[in-house]
């Protein structure tokens, strides 16, 4: 589903590369944890699935294409297979938590008539069906990311990626969205989560890539968040 | 593509950008208001053209008792010579009509023009006034052809062309159109950065929405047609304001005021007016429309 081979990305205003000969193949229906410090280069590494970024070296593979030769127009067509979950939510603020979920099946010129039946469906998936009409600052953290669980998922895309999704979560809330990102798992859509959060990748016992200094210095399935636990 | 959702978007950019908007159909209106004024002078610069240019004449005046010029010699123009002026004028291929008007003629035309200044009338006989040829050319600038052949002969006093006198007065209007021109490409100027400026200013007060777009993967048209739609709009609004200057120049200026001061001579009329328009609204629209687009590829990337 997702291969990177030998991949470098280096940024224009820095010597250093942010990934460095990075080789990782993601099969269709995983669950990785994309652990290593601030720095490490496990945004890159979701910014290059996304064509947000193109490698320096290597190539990028998502769901067969590839990506680093993927003209500007099949960009979208790229973005569609792929939802993406952030640390800060990324709602829009004057929008209620429904129009926020249409909002991403309307800008993909879906019909009104495929709004109205699947967002009720995916807002009842994250267990929001009861709060499709609030706006999002009436909302709890948790509920904000599920609202933004709901509006990656809305669209059924084979793959989702997300950057620190309970970085801004307390204990609790993270074990609810993890659940929620299981079971999305679940249904076969693969999951790519880049993540600080020990406690969880420890009790998800899942595979684990650990990223250091932009190079991969670990891949175990099954693994933990750090070598010693 | 839903037209709905893409027109409430366009509101929503309007409404957040008002006084931006309200500064880009300003400038837009008055720059394409002196673009149809430019065109409108030129316009009526060709129709007077057409409507002079039919009925100048060359004059060719012949010799009288009185004259001074050498080709003259002292004495008025022979029976003979003008016999012959008026048969070479006749088959020369470029003049379409002569009439020979005598001293008699001139002096009862004079007296028709200045029929409200007896004084003058009173002065003048018909003896000092000179007689003369009235050629009509086919193609009324092909004077010097006239004039070539018959200046210098003699009983041939003067030749002169009617057009030159009204040559004078293109000329300024001419000169009117070109600066009327000059401001609307400075406005035009001014239109297009302020444009391109509110653009990019709508484009970063809805970067989030914009951010979100490019994620799910909204395709560019999706994403950037709002914008260029609200810039065309602007453009539209303002040739209409540039529509209703121009309309009501040409009712109040030109109908009103110029018609009954200046009546010996045709102004545009409607029709003229009403050509115009169409092209104030693709102009404005088009310049809109590009200097978004331009924008857009700079500041909305994918």
């Amino acid at each position: 589903m997702i291969r990177l081979e030998h991949v470098t990305k280096t940024y224009p205003a820095s010597s250093r590369p942010a990934l460095a000969d990075v080789t990782v193949e993601i099969g269709k229906g995983e669950f990785v944890f994309l652990v290593g410090s601030s720095g490490s280069g496990k945004s890159t590494f979701l910014r290059l699935l996304l064509k947000e970024e193109t490698a320096t070296a290597g190539t990028v593979h998502v769901a067969d294409k590839d990506v680093g030769k993927l003209s500007n127009w099949k960009v979208p067509a790229l973005r569609r297979s792929i939802g993406c979950v952030f640390q800060d939510f990324r709602l829009l603020p004057n929008k209620t938590v429904f129009q926020n979920v249409a909002f991403a099946l309307e800008v993909i010129g879906k019909s009104s008539h495929t709004v109205s039946t699947v967002v009720p469906e995916v807002l009842e998936l994250v267990g929001l069906e009861t709060k499709a009409k609030r706006m999002p600052d009436e909302l709890s953290g948790g509920e904000q990311q599920r609202v933004a669980v709901a509006r990656a998922f809305v669209n059924r895309p084979m793959i989702l990626l997300a950057d620190e999704p309970t970085g801004n979560l307390d204990p609790t809330t993270s074990i609810g969205i993890m659940k929620l990102l299981d079971r999305i798992n679940r249904t076969g859509t693969t999951v790519v989560m880049a993540t600080h959060d020990a406690a969880i990748v420890d009790s998800m016992r899942r595979r684990v890539v650990e990223l250091d200094d932009g190079r991969v210095v670990r891949d175990q399935s099954r693994g933990v968040y750090g070598y010693g636990a | 593509m839903r037209a709905q959702f893409v027109l409430s978007e366009i509101g929503i950019g309007l409404r957040r950008n008002l006084t931006m908007t309200i500064a880009v159909v300003v400038t837009v209106a008055i720059s394409l208001a002196l673009f149809g004024s430019g065109l409108l002078i030129r316009k009526q610069v060709e129709t007077m053209k057409d409507f002079w240019y039919d009925k100048v004449e060359v004059s060719v005046y012949l010799c009288g008792e009185l004259s001074s010029a050498p080709t003259c010699g002292g004495s008025a123009v022979s029976d003979a010579q003008r016999a012959e002026l008026e048969a070479e004028l006749r088959a020369l291929p470029q003049v379409e009509e002569v009439f020979y008007e005598s001293q008699q003629d001139a002096y009862d035309h004079f007296r028709q023009q200045f029929a409200d200044s007896p004084d003058l009338v009173e002065n003048v006989t018909a003896d000092v006034l000179p007689e003369s040829f009235r050629v009509k050319l086919a193609d009324p600038t092909q004077f010097s052809v006239v004039a070539d052949a018959f200046v210098d002969r003699p009983g041939v006093e003067e030749v002169q062309d009617q057009k030159a006198l009204l040559e004078g007065f293109f000329s300024v209007l001419n000169k009117l159109q070109l600066l009327a021109l000059i401001i609307a490409a400075v406005q035009v100027l001014a239109a297009v950065l302020l444009i391109s400026n509110t653009i990019r200013v709508a484009a970063f007060s809805r970067r989030r929405e914009t951010g979100i777009m490019r994620l799910v993967g909204a395709s560019n048209l999706y994403i950037q047609l709002p914008f260029l739609l609200e810039g065309v709009l602007a453009g539209l609004v303002g040739a209409a304001f540039a529509s209703g200057a121009l309309l009501a120049l040409k009712e109040f200026l030109i109908d009103r005021q110029l018609r009954p001061t200046f009546e010996f001579t045709a102004f545009v009329g409607w029709d003229d007016v009403l050509a115009i328009l169409p092209v104030l609204f693709a102009t404005g629209a088009l310049l809109a429309g590009l200097s978004s687009f331009v924008t857009l590829r700079r500041h909305l990337r994918v």
